[in-house]
């Protein structure tokens, strides 16, 4: 069972511990500067913190000593950008990192290999623990990156990166807007996986396209990692078959809008969400913050608010702020407003941890 | 030569002393900086050699106009200043 959990917020990473029963933020690193995604690797025990300062740019910094010092590592980085008569199959978008959006680990195999997803839509991966970064070309260029859009910002990005615990050359990623895209290669080569995915927001021709689907978060079950998860723009999917097909999930209530979604360690059925209402509003349904979570793949849903705020909520969970721990009995959530509830029982209660805190941008056990 | 000086809220991030530099531009004067202190380069400018958005540099009191080819030019005795936006922040 996890003793900590880390934050990337608006104003630094902020580390909430466990002491004596009792979670309690305990340190708070980078004060004053955005930190967009952390990352603890479980096979040496390194820290990520990706910022974003507001003047200088996108930064990586890493821990070796378990956060007590932080030394600044590569950067992911485009490379040049061709010119007009160039291979680029979106060139309105401009080859410049400008959020560092998901660090992932590779395979218990292969030490040292990370994955960065990023705006504008570049995955990255590194071999030696973030000292160099390498933008997958195949991936990249990809002609159907034409198509991809910005959901929630100018460009699209990649915000899920799944290494496959079976076979770490098995890698998906998620994108919004561009789809579910799988390798099976170590990124050598992609396909899109969509199928069974629709679009509201496209005009009823491109409704099933592959490429402008907005997977806002997807997540596989370790135990089982032919089960994923997608909280869609337009509602919840589930693929049972490691991406081949996804299944419309029409039950999860209070609403079928959100961004976040956990999924049990190692039961498939068992995930939760963190419902809202969708673009056009983007707060709480009835201004009460809720968990919705399935125990049976999606056919039902409990809607769990023991010890969240019910009444005069505006916090949103966006899509890395809400994790589950290896035991799938903690969980952790963080709001748009500076909310972060812990659960012990698997998302019965909630305790509240700070509620005055920074917008919320990543939850990550560590 | 010219003299190149960086906003403060720059050294909580890193050193970043004043000092007179070399260039007949803005971009040969970066350049010269960027060779003496390598991590100020991504803090500056863009992976394609652009000025960020949120960073300004003044040359003898004017802002540079060519903020993606750094082509404006510097005399040996004008004073670059490189300082943060107001946006941004």
């Amino acid at each position: 069972m996890s003793d900590r959990i880390h934050l990337g917020t608006r104003k630094g990473l902020i580390t909430v511990t466990r002491a004596n029963g009792a979670w309690r933020i305990a340190d708070t690193d980078f004060l004053g500067d955005p930190v967009t995604m952390t990352l603890r690797d479980p096979r040496d025990g390194a820290i990520y913190a990706a910022l974003n300062l507001g003047h200088f740019g996108p930064k990586l910094h890493r821990s070796r000593d378990d956060g007590r010092s932080w030394d600044e590592v590569a950067l992911p980085t485009y490379p040049p950008e061709p010119g007009p008569e160039g291979f680029n199959p979106n060139p309105k978008t401009p080859w410049k990192l400008q959020q560092i959006w998901e660090l992932t680990p590779g395979g218990a195999n292969e030490p040292g290999r990370l994955w960065a997803g990023t705006i504008p839509g570049g995955l990255f991966t590194s071999t030696d623990s973030g000292d160099s970064w390498t933008l997958v070309r195949p991936l990249w260029d990809r002609p159907e990156r034409e198509h991809w859009f910005g959901g929630g910002y100018d460009y699209a990005g990649i915000h899920s990166v799944i290494v496959d615990p079976r076979d770490s050359a098995r890698v998906t990623v998620g994108i919004s807007c561009g789809g579910v895209w799988v390798s099976t290669d170590r990124g050598q080569s992609w396909t899109c996986k969509t199928r069974g995915m629709f679009a509201e927001y496209m005009p009823p021709e491109r409704r099933e396209d592959p490429n402008i689907q907005d997977p806002h978060i997807a997540v596989a079950c370790p135990g089982s990692p032919d089960h994923l998860w997608v909280q869609h723009h337009n509602g919840v999917f589930r693929s049972t078959d490691g991406a081949e097909n996804w299944s419309h999930i029409d039950a999860i209530r209070p609403s079928k809008f959100g961004f976040a979604c956990a999924v049990h360690p190692r039961d498939p059925n068992t995930a939760w969400f963190a419902p809202a209402i969708k673009d056009e509003c983007r707060v709480p349904v009835d201004n009460k913050v809720v968990v919705a979570r399935t125990r049976d793949g999606g056919e039902s849903f409990d809607v769990l608010r023991d010890g969240l705020p019910q009444d005069n909520a505006y916090d949103i969970v966006y899509r890395h702020c809400l994790a589950v721990d290896e035991s799938g009995e903690v969980l952790a959530m963080g709001s748009t407003t500076g909310s972060c509830w812990v659960s012990d029982d698997a998302g019965d209660s909630w305790r509240t941890v700070g509620a005055n805190l920074p917008p919320i941008y990543s939850v990550r056990f560590a | 030569m010219p003299h190149v000086s960086f906003t403060s809220h720059l050294t909580r991030h890193l050193d970043a002393e004043p000092g007179d530099a070399e260039g007949a531009t803005v971009r040969e004067t970066l350049e010269s900086v960027f060779a003496a202190n390598p991590r100020l380069r991504s803090y500056i400018c863009d992976e394609q050699g652009a000025l960020r958005k949120h960073v300004n540099v003044f040359v003898a009191g004017r802002p540079v106009a060519d903020r993606e080819g750094l082509t404006d030019a510097v005399a040996h005795t004008d004073e670059v200043h490189v300082m943060q936006a107001l946006s941004g922040g």
